[in-house]
Order: structure tokens, then sequence, then C-alpha cells
């Protein structure tokens, strides 16, 4: 039996990061199309559109270099890598101490290739994307880190050697899933929201960034990767989607309570990732999006949010 | 010890050769023969230092040479071994560009080389030979007064090679900054080792250390000085204001070696203070030094990564890059002393450790861009950010390192960088989780300006990057770029392969500073082997270049047979993009830097032109340091301004002064006559 589950372990985390994340943007333009009184796509047309460009031949800007072509596999490997080490209902393939923080670190160094490829493009309208994703990613860092701590205090002493806290997906978040997570932790309910505001800006959502807009002036992430197309676009639109599944897996994990065993687990990974999903579609039909001035203050909020919890915590000695 | 020694030894010969066979023999060869001496000088060093930091050779020697009040024992311990093995190295591979880009022959140097060149080159390599002497001086001291003549030797030596360019006025203006600093910074440390002579009875470490517990006010008096002596070199805020222009003033090796090694004798310095003030049989550190040090660092590393972004000028974006990484090895021992203060081993462990292996890695990783700075200004004839863009197609060799400094100093992994901040990091938020009330607030505010320090880092650096090298050439200038030849390169190359192998062997790097970090957190081996995560760290590092490499394989194979071509780039079905569309230096860090002239205020200086028959006009912009405006300028404003009263002790007339000489006389005879006994 242990045999197996060290197998079907890892085999089920690799058919999850791998087949799951396209449902999600399927899964948001629907529920906008529902609450906007149309019908809309088929749930599974971005694996249709990613399949459409996988098949397609390559347009590179004139007087690229291989940074720009670099962006899209950077931007894919790293959020794959990153979800080698998030657990998804059950452990991760990848663990260890400190796990949290190079979690947070890939995240980062996808955007900074992103952005190099974008600069390298030397058009104005891809600096300005450029431009603005460095200053909102820069901005929502500390306010991930901030709620990762708060996750790591909330675990307790539970998995940490030596007298000390925690610092490992494996040992966070666990506990806090067995603890039925938010619904008897009021502070992890302000995690959650801090987290959200994080996932909507770090994959470029309403009221950060409109995925939809047709003007290049109002874009961030879009006119990022204007100048991408066939296997590159690919790589691009299903990179971002396996980084929004993965902040959607870390939300689940903070609200969800999950039981044990590899296919409930997954089972609750997915129910979770699926109401993240519908979450950020309502917000998505019912917001407008902020004026750009305004995202830093947004991001600023949902850090105090963070850090109010957190004091919350440290006062009552975890 | 005796390697270290021979080490030293050869550096201040390098530094006595070059003095003397500059005059005799021309520059040149007194250039090269310093240069090569100071190449030696640094693999026996690296030699010495690695087989004390490996085989545990330590020890102290007493040298039958007296100093007034002091004397001449010097050692080593993991401590000292491991900063020798960061100055070494660092210097080394400076030493190494510069027997290229610095030589008289070649003149590749940044100014185009005028009638004034030749005459310096050799006493660049002296005095480059004697700041590195003194580097090594100052690490093995163990006697106070020793530590101290090192210590001024090394702030002189340093001071004349920020100033070497003395004809460009910024230079002059920069050394005289940076002089000044040193000894504010140098004055504090007096007062520190007189109040730690006075309470053990002696200038030597070991009998400081063996003097018994201190009061806790005097602990913590010693520990402030400490702090403002050892903070000013490596310019902790509000301190720093002399680093963004001593650096990029001096010749680039000369940078790379001030910001690489030097600035790190002030975390040297803090370390060594608190084997001393700290010992591990006295009482524990009070949790505010711990603290007190977190603020610092959090301040100091958000405040220079914010001003790196706002910068247009490639070297000053380097040298507050290094105010940044600075606060972030403050950060780690502020950890370590929390984790002293609260009996925590392990957290004391990680933080020392993640702050020392960083202190070797910024030492690389930031000569490596120094380097590469200078290679970067002298190929394209301007510091501007504006006036270069799309180096990479022109300087590919150069390009490719500089990509590797600026992901691993932006901590973003694969890089060397990421290592040390993990540790750090995970520092924090174990200690969050471990520590009590107060404390563990003090760790949250660690990992929240490391986390906004991280991300400003690496905006600035993908800006730098972005600006630069990618994107097309903004100047005919930047068009003509190559790439440096010959010893420049090597340097380089080596220089970014050490990053990138740090970044991939952490369990490797760490053993570097293993042993003084445990000796600094009280940590036994079994707490040593319990930090854990290096395998996994390494493990993904090689996960993530797989994944590249097949994902780049997998698309070459898609595409294959496809058709392939390039076209212009969008522009809103505009076709003729130009270099001038694209995004500047100065408009990239706008949303953030814009809402926040306060912090990073822009000076506009500009002048006519006017009237009908206008005369010269000029347009200057630049960044200035609210800090050094705000806080610095008027202290030392109104601390001159009371220093004037004084001055009239000064008439210059030299009667007077003789009768000060018998005043003085006069009232140490009566000290002696009549007082005294």
């Amino acid at each position: 039996v242990n045999l197996l589950s060290a197998i079907l372990q890892p085999a089920l985390h690799l058919v999850l990061l791998l087949a799951l994340p396209p449902l999600l943007p399927g899964v948001v333009a629907r529920v906008k199309a529902i609450v906007a009184g149309r019908r809309g796509p088929p749930l599974l047309q971005p694996y249709r559109d990613l399949l459409r460009l996988l098949r397609k031949g390559a347009v590179y800007g004139a007087g690229t270099s291989w940074v720009f072509r670099a962006g899209p596999v950077v931007s894919l490997a790293t959020a794959l890598c990153a979800g080698a080490i998030l657990p998804l209902g059950g452990p991760a393939p990848l663990h260890f101490a400190g796990d949290v923080v190079a979690f947070a670190a890939l995240l980062a160094l996808g955007r900074f290739f992103t952005v190099a490829a974008a600069l390298d493009a030397g058009s104005s309208f891809e600096g300005m994307g450029a431009s603005r994703e460095a200053t909102f990613g820069a901005l929502a860092e500390p306010v991930l880190l901030l709620v990762l701590t708060l996750l790591c205090v909330a675990a307790g002493g539970a998995g940490g050697a030596g007298g000390l806290g925690a610092a490992g997906f494996g040992d966070v978040l666990e506990p806090v899933g067995a603890a039925a997570a938010a619904l008897t932790q009021p502070v992890l309910v302000v995690a959650a929201a801090a987290l959200f505001v994080v996932l909507l800006s770090e994959n470029s959502r309403i009221p950060v960034d409109d995925p939809n807009t047709h003007l290049e002036l109002t874009m961030i992430h879009e006119v990022m990767v204007l100048d991408h197309s066939g296997p590159d676009l690919a790589f691009i639109e299903y990179g971002a989607a396996v980084k929004l599944f993965l902040f959607a897996a870390l939300l689940a994990h903070l609200v969800l309570p999950f039981p044990a065993g590899p296919w409930a687990g997954a089972g609750v990974l997915v129910a979770g990732a699926l109401g993240a999903a519908v979450a950020v579609g309502v917000v998505e039909s019912l917001m407008a999006r902020l004026r750009l001035r305004r995202v830093p203050q947004l991001l600023v909020s949902a850090g105090a949010l963070a850090a109010l919890g957190l004091a919350v915590l440290l006062q009552r000695g975890h | 010890v005796t390697l270290l020694l021979v080490s030293l030894g050869l550096a201040l010969a390098s530094a006595l050769v070059a003095a003397l066979l500059g005059p005799a023999a021309g520059e040149r060869a007194g250039f090269r023969a310093a240069t090569v001496g100071t190449l030696l000088a640094c693999a026996v060093g690296l030699a010495g230092a690695l087989q004390a930091l490996l085989a545990g050779a330590e020890g102290t020697w007493a040298l039958p040479w007296t100093l007034p009040f002091g004397a001449v024992i010097v050692g080593v311990d993991p401590l000292s071994a491991f900063f020798a093995l960061c100055a070494t190295a660092v210097a080394g591979l400076a030493a190494l560009h510069a027997l290229r880009s610095c030589d008289p022959g070649r003149a590749a140097s940044s100014a185009p080389p005028r009638a004034g060149d030749l005459p310096r080159a050799a006493r660049f390599a002296s005095l480059y030979a004697l700041t590195l002497a003194a580097i090594l001086g100052v690490v093995l001291a163990r006697d106070g007064v020793l530590f101290l003549v090192a210590w001024e030797g090394m702030t002189i030596a340093s001071w004349l090679l920020v100033g070497h360019d003395e004809a460009r006025p910024e230079a002059r203006r920069a050394a005289m900054t940076y002089l000044i600093a040193s000894h504010v910074g140098a004055a504090a440390l007096y007062v520190l080792f007189a109040l730690l002579a006075r309470h053990a009875g002696g200038f030597g470490f070991e009998a400081i250390a063996a003097a018994g517990p201190m009061a806790p006010a005097l602990a913590g008096t010693a520990f402030g000085l400490a702090i403002t002596g050892f903070g000013t070199k490596a310019a902790f805020f509000p301190l720093h204001v002399w680093a963004p222009d001593a650096y990029p003033a001096a010749p680039p090796p000369a940078a790379a070696l001030l910001s690489g090694a030097l600035s790190k004798m002030g975390i040297y310095g803090l370390c060594r203070a608190l084997f001393l003030l700290a010992p591990a049989a006295g009482p524990a550190p009070a949790t505010w030094w711990g603290a007190l040090l977190v603020v610092v660092g959090a301040v100091t590393a958000v405040w220079g990564a914010l001003n790196a972004l706002a910068r247009r000028d490639l070297k000053r974006l380097v040298a507050y890059s290094s105010v940044e990484n600075l606060g972030i090895v403050a950060l780690g021992l502020g950890l370590g002393l929390l984790g002293r203060a609260h009996g925590l081993p392990l957290l004391a462990y990680l933080g020392f450790a993640g702050a020392l292996l960083h202190v070797l890695n910024h030492g690389l990783m930031k000569s490596l861009l120094f380097l590469l700075a200078g290679d970067v200004v002298a190929a394209a004839g301007t510091g501007t950010l504006d006036r270069m863009g799309g180096l990479l197609r022109r300087m590919p060799r150069t390009a490719a390192a500089f990509l590797v400094g600026a992901v691993a100093i932006s901590g973003l992994p694969p890089g060397n960088g990421f290592v040390s901040e993990w540790m750090i990091l995970t520092a924090g938020l174990r200690g969050a989780g471990g520590l009590p009330g107060g404390a563990a607030t003090a760790a949250v505010l660690a990992v929240v300006a490391l986390g906004l320090a991280g991300g400003l880092a690496g905006a600035a650096f993908v800006k730098a990057y972005g600006v630069a090298f990618l994107g097309a050439a903004r100047t005919p200038e930047a068009e003509a770029a190559k790439d440096p030849g010959g010893a420049a390169g090597a340097a380089v190359l080596a220089a970014a392969a050490l990053c990138a192998f740090l970044g991939l062997q952490p369990a490797l790097a760490a053993i570097l500073p293993g042993r003084a970090a445990a000796a600094l957190a009280l940590a036994g081996p079994e707490v040593v082997a319990s930090a854990g995560g290096f395998g996994g760290v390494a493990v993904m590092a090689a996960t993530l270049l797989a994944l590249v490499a097949g994902l780049t394989w997998l698309r070459a194979r898609l595409l294959r047979g496809r058709a392939v071509r390039e076209g212009p780039v969008w522009a809103c079905g505009y076709e003729q993009v130009g270099p001038r569309l694209q995004y500047t230096a100065s408009g990239f860090p706008e949303p953030l830097t814009g809402p926040l002239t306060g912090a990073v205020p822009r000076r506009l200086d500009r002048a006519g032109p006017d009237g009908y028959f206008p005369a010269a006009a000029h347009y200057l912009d630049r960044m200035a340091d609210a800090a050094g405006e705000q806080l610095v300028v008027p202290v030392v404003r109104r601390f001159v301004a009371a220093l004037g009263r004084i001055r009239a002790l000064q008439a210059g007339r030299l009667q007077l002064y003789l009768l000060y000489v018998l005043a003085t006389l006069v009232l140490l005879l009566a000290w002696e006559l009549v007082i005294s006994p």
C-alpha cells in the first residue's frame, strides 16, 4: 500500500498540475458569461486554443534577441517548478524546509524573464506593460510573503525543529488543513482575503488588470506578450493558467478542510480551485478595474490586512 | 596563518614594487609587476583561507614586535578565514580584470586616454595592493590597537583609490565624503575599543573576551558604538551616503574591491565585536540588539533597492544595490542575534550563516556587476542607461554574464544570491513562529523588508538589463560597442561561473561560512546538521534548468519545418518603430518612484536659453538621496557651525601657537606636581 501511494501521490500531483490549469480560465469566462446573460464559450475552449497555438509557426519581432525567446520558456518552467513544490491535496513531490520561500522566488524569476522579454521587443507598449508588471510585482511580493508568514505562524511549532516554527509547505498547510482551516481560525479568513488580492494582482485579473481589454494603453500582462506567437504564446498562456491554478490551490488549502488520502485530497483541491475560479469570475463581473494609481493602494491594504492577522496571532502567543 | 601572512606580505611587497618601479622602470612595468604580485597574493591568501576553513588550521601568534599600548598578535579562526576568503577571491577577480582594463598600454579605462593617464597606473596598482594588505591585516589582527592601525590603513589606501581619478571634481568630492564618513565611523571605534580595554585592562581580543561579563549598560553602549562605527563602513542607513558616490568614482576594479571586499569589513568588525561583547560564557545579548539590527537592515535594504530602481546611471544603480545587500546581511545578523537572545541556536545559526554566505555571494556578484558595468561604460562611452541599448548583440559575452549577475543579485533561483536570501528568509519565517511576541515582530519585519527589497531589486536589475542590453541601440556609440577581451573577459566569466556554481551547489556553499556561523550562534554540530533544505534547493534548481532545457527543445521540435519569420513589433499599427520609442530608464520605475518623490527626489537644474541672443544654457536632471539631504547634511552643517567657534584658536600666528605649547607644558607640570600625587 505504501509503495502504491508513493507512486500514486506524485503521479496524481503531476496529472493535476499539468491537466487542470487551462480549465480555470474556461470557468472564469463561463461565469462571466452567465452573469452577463450570455451562453459563453465552451468550458474546454482554453485547451483548444492551446492546441491550435502549438500547431502554428512563429513570428518574432524584428531585432529581438534570445532573451525574447527565453521569456515564454522561463515563465512556464518557473510556474511548473513552483507547482512541483506546492502541495495539491497531498504532499508535493519536492518539499524541503523553506520551500515556501522558493515558491515565491520562482514566481519572481518568471516575472523577471517576462519583463526582460517585453523590454527586448523595443516597443513602448511592451515597455509600458513591463514597467507596470515590475511595479505591481514588487509590491505583491511582500504581501505574498506576509501571507505565507501568517501561515507559518498559524501552523505553530507543529513541524518545526529546534523550537522554531515551520517554513515548509508540508508542515504549514497540513496542520492548517487538518484544523478545518478558516472555518475555525478567523485569522485565516483574513489571510485568505489578502491572498485573494495577491491572486488577482499576480494573475492580471480585474480589478488590477483586464485580460479582455482591447486597448494597449490599459493593458499590463497582455501588452507584454503582444509580440509572441505560436508555441511561444501557447507557453505563455499555459504558464499563466498554471500560475492561476497554483494561487487557487494555495487559497483552497487555506480555506477548506483537507481529508487524508490522495483521492479525497485531490477531490477537495479540484473543488477548491474551481471555486476560486468562480470567485474570480464573479469579481470580474461585478467590479470595474481600478485606476492604475490605485492598484498599489489595493496591494498595500492587502498587506495591512495580513499584518493585522499576524499581529493578532502574535498577540495571542500563537 | 602562515599562508595568509605570506599573502599579506606579498600584497605589501607588490605595493612597494609598484611605488618604486613606477618612477624607475616605467609605469607599465610597475603596474604589471604589482598587479601580478597582487594576483599571486590573492592565490596564496585563497589557499590559506581555504586551508584554514576546511582543514581547521587555527590559532593565534604573537609576533615579537611592540606597538604603543598594544601588541602584534595575529590569528586565524573560521570567521577570519571566511572573510579572508571573500576578500582574496574578490580582489583576485578584480585584479585579473585590472590587468587588462587598467593597463596603461591598452588604455581601455573608462575615460578617454589623456596625458595624465600613464603616470598613475603604477600608483593605482600600488594602492590596490595596499588596500588588500590592509584588509588582510584587519582580518588577522587580534589586538585592538593593531586592528585600528590596519583599519586606518585600509581607509586611507581606499580613500586614495576612490580619488584616484583626481582630475574629475566628482571623484575628489566623493573621496572627501568617504574620508570624512570613514573617520566619523572610526571615531566610534576608538571609543569602542577604549571602553573594551578599560573593562578588560588590555587591548588583546582574547583578554577582552575572557574578562568576564560586562554590565548590560556598558555592553549596550559598546554594541551601539560598534553598529555606528562598523555600520559606516558597511554603509548602513543613514550612514550610507558616501557609498553611492564613492563606488562609481573609483576605477571599476577598485569599485569591485571596495564594494565586494572592503565594505564587508564592517560586517566582519560587527561579528568580531559580537565575539567580544557577547562571548559564549557571558550572558546572552539583549533582545534589542537583534531588533535594532533588523530595523537598521530593513530600512537600509528597502532604501537601497528603491534608490537603485530610481537611478539612471548604471554604476550608481549597482552602487545602491550594494547598500541594499549590506542591509540584507544586517537582517541576517539581526535574526541571528535574536536567536542568541532567546536561546534558539538553530535560528541563530540560520541567521548568521545566511548573513555570512550573503557576504561571499554579494562579494562575487557585485564584483561581477561592477566589472561589467566598467566594461559597458568603457564600451558605450557613457554611464547613462538611456544612451545604451541593444548591447546584447554587440557584447554577447558581457550581456550573458550580466544576466547571471542580475538574476543572482535579485535573489532569484538558480543564482547564488537566492541561496543566502533563502536562508535569511527561512530564518525569518521560522523565527516568526518560534520567537516570543516582540522578537517575532522583528522577524516578520525582516521577512517583509526582504520581500520588498527583493521585489524592488528585481525591478531595478531587469530595468538595467533591459534598457542597456535589450532592444535596439539608442546611440551610435552603443551601436559600436565591443566585448572586452583577454584577462577582463576571463575575470568576468570566472566570476559569473562562481555565482552560478554556488547557486547550483547550495550545500557546498553553506560549508564555507558554516563553522564561523556555528561559532557566532553557539550552535553545535547537531544544530548545523538540522538546518536542512539545501538538497531541496539543489534539486529545485536542477529541475528548473531541466524544465527550461526541455521546453526549449520542445519548442524547437514543434517549430521544425514550420514558417518562422521576423516581423515588425506591434506599435498600434505604426511601423516605423525606432530606438527612441523604447521605454527609458527614467520612465520604467515611474509608477513606483513617481508617487514617492519625497524618498527619491529629482533635482532639475536648468538655465536658459533666454532672450534674443541666448548665452550658454544647461540642463541637469539628477536624482538626489533624500536621506543624505534631509538627515545627514543638516546635522553636518550644524556640527560644522558649532566647530566654527573653536576655530578662533587657530589664528594663524606662530606666537599664539608657542603660547599654547607653553600653557600646555605648565598645565602638565602642575598636574604632575600638584594634583597627581
